[in-house]
């Protein structure tokens, strides 16, 4: 559970607030009025089944997707309009987006530091191999090591910039437990110490619950609920998250017109 | 544009080469192969030959600035196709860095792995079939400069196409230089070729420099017009590569391609 003193304190602008969003392909709304947003020190949950548009919003707060219409800003930054200085302020580690298998773990730290235009990338650079146990790896190429410390390399990489938002899409899926652990424990730390804003998706319910401090449930592009994520299920007469999740993925698949 | 940005593309390229001598190989070994064997064809010529023309400036000369505008295309388009592989515009395209930066780093790649490229084939050419570049004197520096500019457009271009038709079009990109090199007159005057053809020609950099190296190599006097209407084409084709470039950029943000990329790239 996280303690009250990592919840957020209101700043004025949040690390990501998302206004009327939609992205409509060949008249299917893969996002539909999508409206929410993330405080520094924050971390919420984005969570709903396959399909539901978690992914698609994702791509258009990292600017490789652009909205149909509604706004993206990052700290106030539009990212349509500001996109340099918001990304400069953002990173991501998603499960689907590994970094570059025929470099080693520091030449890919260094040519996304560079990139990100990091300060004192070397020491920054030996500062996160440490924080993710990496430092062994340093001249292993990134296609040849495992599942789970290829997603610690990624993770490295999400942090080099001390980004004001981090968006993590099931960072944890390719981990075995103890480490996915120690990862979510030393993202929380983070959130909290470098008030850091954090979108999280998982299909782990117990991750989530131990890890965010607000969810929203998505499903066919809509935020259907928001809340606590430990006293969401009970408010809806749910036993836990994951009945919670069942019931609401079910719903949608009986839905007319619901996709496979 | 910043220039951390640009340098960390090129690096990356550099970080890969260093690594990969199947990589590294390439950018001697073809370019090395044709020199030789066109140095051998145009001995051969001489020592048959009868009207007294020497060979080696005019085909092997020919050949070595042909090998050279393709290295510099192919620069561009190698260090494009290493992202297009490793499925990394995900993690490219979701930083600050922009369009140009990206390009610009694609170019800076080019230029170091072309200029490489260069030398050995002017080591090769001049220590072993003894062509003798300070016959074209100054006109050599415009020369390559052209071929260097009209490499860059087309590699842009090129990486363009497959960004927007997807990465098994990459097969597409391969042929260029061998589709465009008898419109450009590599070997003979452009007055050998069809009126068509000769239209074609006029907006191909490439024809401007071959033509004027062979009124040199001739002793004709040189008209130094056509090479800056070359040099002109070459510059306005660059601008319409990287506004293309942006345009499909743009249209695969805009429909969800580049999204989708790393997943295609992968199929």
């Amino acid at each position: 559970m996280p303690s009250p003193a990592l919840h957020p304190s209101p700043l004025p602008v949040p690390a990501l607030q998302v206004s009327a969003l939609c992205k409509q392909y060949a008249g299917v709304r893969a996002v539909d009025e999508v409206n929410f947003s993330v405080a520094h020190g924050e971390i919420v949950g984005l969570l709903g089944p396959n399909g539901a548009g978690k992914t698609t919003t994702i791509n258009m707060i990292l600017g490789v997707l652009a909205p149909t219409s509604g706004s993206i800003a990052i700290e106030g930054l539009d990212v349509g309009s500001q996109r340099r200085d918001a990304l400069a302020r953002t990173n991501f580690a998603a499960v689907y987006a590994t970094l570059p298998g025929n470099l080693t773990v520091l030449e890919n730290l260094r040519v996304f530091g560079l990139i990100y235009g990091v300060r004192n990338l070397g020491s920054r650079i030996a500062e996160l191999m440490e924080q993710f146990d990496l430092l062994r790896f340093r001249d292993t190429r990134c296609g040849v090591l495992s599942s789970g410390e290829q997603t610690r390399v990624s993770l490295a990489k999400a942090l080099l910039n001390r980004p004001s938002l981090l968006l993590l899409d099931e960072p944890t899926a390719s981990l075995d437990p103890s480490t996915a652990k120690t990862v979510r424990e030393r993202i929380r730390e983070m959130a909290s110490r470098e008030r850091c804003g954090i979108l999280w998706t998982s299909h782990n319910m117990y991750e989530v619950e131990a890890v965010c401090d607000r969810v929203l449930f998505v499903s066919q592009g809509r935020i259907l609920l928001e809340g606590d994520p430990r006293s969401l299920p009970q408010q809806h007469g749910a036993t836990n998250l994951e009945d919670l999740f069942i019931r609401i993925a079910r719903e949608r698949l009986s839905e007319p017109g619901a996709g496979p | 544009m910043k220039l951390r940005p640009i340098l960390a593309i090129a690096l990356r390229q550099f970080y890969l080469m260093r690594g990969s001598p199947t990589r590294i190989l390439p950018m001697f070994a073809w370019v090395a192969i044709d020199i030789v064997l066109w140095g051998f064809i145009t001995r051969y010529l001489n020592s048959v030959g009868t009207g007294g023309i020497d060979f080696v400036p005019r085909l092997l000369g020919a050949v070595l600035f042909w090998d050279f505008f393709t290295r510099v295309m192919q620069g561009v388009t190698m260090a494009f196709f290493e992202d297009v592989w490793s499925h990394n515009f995900l993690n490219i395209f979701a930083t600050p860095l922009s369009i140009a930066e990206y390009v610009s780093g694609l170019v800076l790649t080019s230029v170091c792995t072309s200029l490489l490229g260069l030398i050995v084939m002017l080591v090769l050419s001049t220590s072993v079939f003894g062509l003798q570049f300070v016959a074209l004197g100054v006109w050599l520096i415009p020369y390559l400069l052209v071929l260097f500019l009209f490499g860059i457009a087309l590699g842009i271009i090129a990486a363009g196409m497959v960004l927007r038709l997807g990465p098994a079009s990459e097969w597409l990109v391969w042929p260029i230089p061998a589709l465009l090199s008898p419109f450009a007159g590599v070997f003979y005057p452009l007055a050998t070729l069809p009126a068509w053809m000769q239209g074609v020609a006029k907006v191909l950099p490439p024809s401007y420099v071959f033509e004027g190296m062979r009124a040199l190599l001739s002793g004709e006097p040189h008209d130094v017009r056509p090479l800056l209407w070359g040099l002109g084409i070459a510059l306005v084709q660059i601008l319409l590569a990287a506004w293309g470039f942006r345009q499909i950029y743009r249209h695969a943000v805009r429909t969800g391609l580049l999204a989708r990329y790393s997943a295609e790239s992968s199929s």
